[in-house]
């Protein structure tokens, strides 16, 4: 999917957070290497899926590229311009092209400001004038969201948790952006808003050509949302592939493990086999050496334990389709639940 | 502001797919915003106490603001020792000749003892002078409680740590007894020990030091409410957007600190009131013949053996001020934070 000048490129991206301690004098004893070298592509209007479990780095990467943190190592580059250490300053102009959705509606929108500033603010900032007016603008982006265009002037305490979500949106969607780092968009809401949220973001993603990275640990949202699909663990990226590639032909035992554990609806069918992961994810301050997965993996050898695996297309693999594993799946002996059932996302 | 189209705008509310299931059903009706300010207020005047108190507290501000006026229409000033020019006013002791304290037609408060000032325009001066300086030290504290506050939470790091050492040192400090050791130190940096001391200086030392020692509390408050706040995501929505950290400061979270300012300055206003009169009674802040509330309850405390009447007013109005101000404070606190309440 990526082409020659992707709209965002990582490579080799690295956040260490230290770990202060020391009674008299305070020093460094440690890190959390919370994202330890990811590499990936997103295009232009392509939409990046970013799963994995709990405290995996996803969201740490989301901040990483809007900038919110500041990488320890790799770089991040938007247009081919390289943003990673870029100031506030620099980044002025590309900051209207990059936006984020947040997880939490309740902390996302400041309390003590109305709708209109809250949507109006973003465009204030960036000297933005569109034509018409900035209110004409906010009404036409609530109209957009899905929101009624007379509450312009309500404040988000008058909302229920999928209208402020959709208030975000339309925050992001202000400044016509190019790219937007959703980060668990919608698992702060209730099933029934998730799918109006998805499909709300489904529709601007279409309409508006807009690349998204989306950070979710929902498998299901983000088969539904994501073009490209990556699985990460630990801080790293242990496939990527395209979304019918990963969903039908897993090549990681991580991946495989990991769809497996996605609750089946039908009862007719045979229970399909299930993978159950022992033990506890390690602490991302002392990663396991050589491949991350390989405590909980069942096919761990010596070679695990001092090779890290490279991300590559293994054999048998489509161009694009990624791979972190020294001994990969083999396409056959994948049961695939998926496959079986799902005969048009088979590879 | 906006039209009140409250049918056609109804139905905007169902999306491409799907019906928000809109919980809240006052969301559909009218366009009448209520911002968390106007909630504030309609609970506030609800709160029955609260707007008595606010009542006491707006009178008190009012004849201390129309003194002059109100002499002037009354007919004597506090600074007349009106005995002298009628001698017959005191008994042979000094004392009011009258009963009451000298309470007549003519002197609605009675007289001083001793040097016959009248205390109706006494008292109306000294409240004047009391909260004029009590009102300065609360403005003063707030302000740099607010800076300091605010930037030690925002910057966080070595300026905290460093911020958060003074703030401890400052309260720990005893200081009602470092007043009184310090406020003459004060007066001999700008005036020699035998020249007087105008009153302008001991007004600007007293806020001076009420201040340098009322931000502490309200400094550490507000860097704990920052330190919450600039974690929560509409801080880094702004962030993404690319606003500077004063349009943060600013626009994003002082709007949610108003609350814990009004209401820690609610509360101080009144601590400084009583500061300030004690240090007057202590003979460190204003003195005679300065009208002032310490020193109206200073001088009373020297006759009141034989006249109650004299200490009564100055004392009674300064109670009635302080509870009512803090019942006030109280009841904005309750207003404006309605999840804490009592």
């Amino acid at each position: 999917m990526s082409n020659a000048t992707p709209l965002l490129d990582v490579s080799g991206l690295t956040k260490h957070f230290p770990i202060k301690g020391g009674f008299p004098i305070p020093r460094t004893v440690g890190a959390v290497r919370a994202v330890d070298g990811l590499d990936f592509q997103v295009g232009e209007g392509e939409s990046l899926g970013l799963v994995g479990e709990s405290g995996c780095g996803k969201s740490t990467t989301g901040r990483l590229i809007t900038r919110l943190l500041e990488p320890t190592g790799g770089k991040v580059a938007y247009r081919g311009q390289d943003i990673t250490h870029a100031g506030r300053k620099q980044l002025a102009p590309i900051r209207s092209e990059i936006q984020m959705i947040f997880q939490d509606p309740y902390a996302s929108l400041n309390p003590r400001q109305t709708v209109g500033k809250i949507i109006s603010g973003p465009m204030e900032i960036n000297g933005i004038n569109p034509a018409g007016g900035r209110e004409k603008r906010v009404r036409e982006l609530l109209e957009i969201v899905g929101l009624n265009p007379e509450h312009y002037n309500r404040f988000p305490h008058e909302f229920s948790g999928g209208q402020r979500q959709r208030i975000g949106v339309a925050r992001a969607l202000s400044l016509e952006p190019k790219l937007i780092v959703a980060d668990e968009p919608v698992s702060a809401l209730d099933v029934s808003i998730q799918a109006q949220v998805v499909n709300l973001l489904q529709k601007v993603q279409q309409d508006l050509g807009i690349a998204f990275v989306f950070i979710a640990h929902d498998l299901a949202v983000v088969r539904h949302f994501s073009q490209r699909v990556a699985v990460m663990y630990l801080g790293k990226i242990m496939e990527i592939a395209d979304r019918d590639d990963l969903y039908g032909n897993p090549r990681h035992p991580y991946t495989r493990a990991l769809l497996s554990a996605v609750p089946e609806a039908t009862v007719d069918d045979t229970p399909r086999e299930r993978i159950r992961l022992v033990g506890d994810v390690p602490s991302p301050i002392n990663p396991p050496s050589g491949c991350r997965f390989r405590t909980r993996c069942w096919k761990a050898t010596e070679k695990c334990a001092t090779e890290v695996p490279p991300l590559v297309q293994v054999e048998g693999n489509r161009p694009g389709h990624l791979t972190a594993c020294h001994y990969p799946e083999t396409p056959e002996t994948v049961p695939g639940p998926r496959l079986a059932k799902n005969p048009e996302a088979a590879a | 502001m906006t039209p009140p189209t409250p049918s056609a705008a109804a139905p905007l509310e169902v999306t491409d797919e799907s019906a928000p299931a809109s919980p809240a059903p006052a969301t559909s009706q009218g366009n009448e915003s209520r911002s968390p300010g106007r909630l504030a207020w309609t609970r506030f005047k609800r709160d029955k106490t609260g707007v008595v108190s606010a009542g006491i507290v707006i009178f008190f501000f009012v004849i201390a603001l129309a003194a002059p006026l109100i002499a002037k229409l009354y007919g004597k000033d506090p600074y007349t020792t009106y005995a002298s020019q009628r001698p017959e006013l005191l008994n042979a002791f000094s004392y009011p000749a009258g009963p009451n304290g000298g309470m007549s037609s003519e002197f609605w408060f009675g007289i001083e003892p001793q040097l016959g000032r009248d205390v109706f325009t006494f008292l109306l001066y000294g409240i004047r002078t009391s909260l004029g300086i009590a009102l300065a030290a609360t403005l003063l504290t707030c302000l740099v409680g607010v800076v300091v506050g605010i930037t030690a939470g925002y910057l966080g790091g070595r300026t905290d740590y460093f911020v958060g050492r003074v703030i401890d040192i400052l309260l720990s400090f005893p200081s009602t007894l470092f007043f009184i050791a310090f406020m003459p130190v004060v007066y001999g940096l700008f005036v020699a020990d035998d020249e007087n001391i105008p009153t302008s200086l001991r007004a600007v030392s007293l806020i001076l030091v009420l201040a340098v020692f009322g931000w502490a509390s309200l400094a550490r408050l507000l860097r704990g409410q920052v330190l919450g706040l600039r974690e929560r995501e509409f801080v880094e929505a702004a962030k993404v957007t690319g606003a500077s950290p004063w349009r943060i400061v600013f626009k994003e979270l002082l709007p949610n600190l108003w609350t814990p300012i009004i209401i820690q300055s609610t509360l101080m206003l009144p601590a400084f009131v009583t500061a300030e009169a004690g240090l007057a009674f202590l003979g460190v802040g204003i003195i005679d013949p300065t009208p002032d509330w310490g020193v109206m309850i200073q001088r009373g405390a020297q006759f009141y053996t034989e006249d109650i009447t004299f200490m009564l007013f100055p004392g009674l109005s300064m109670v009635i001020f302080v509870l009512a101000f803090n019942l006030l404070g109280d009841s904005v606190r309750d207003a404006l934070d309605p999840k804490s309440k009592r």
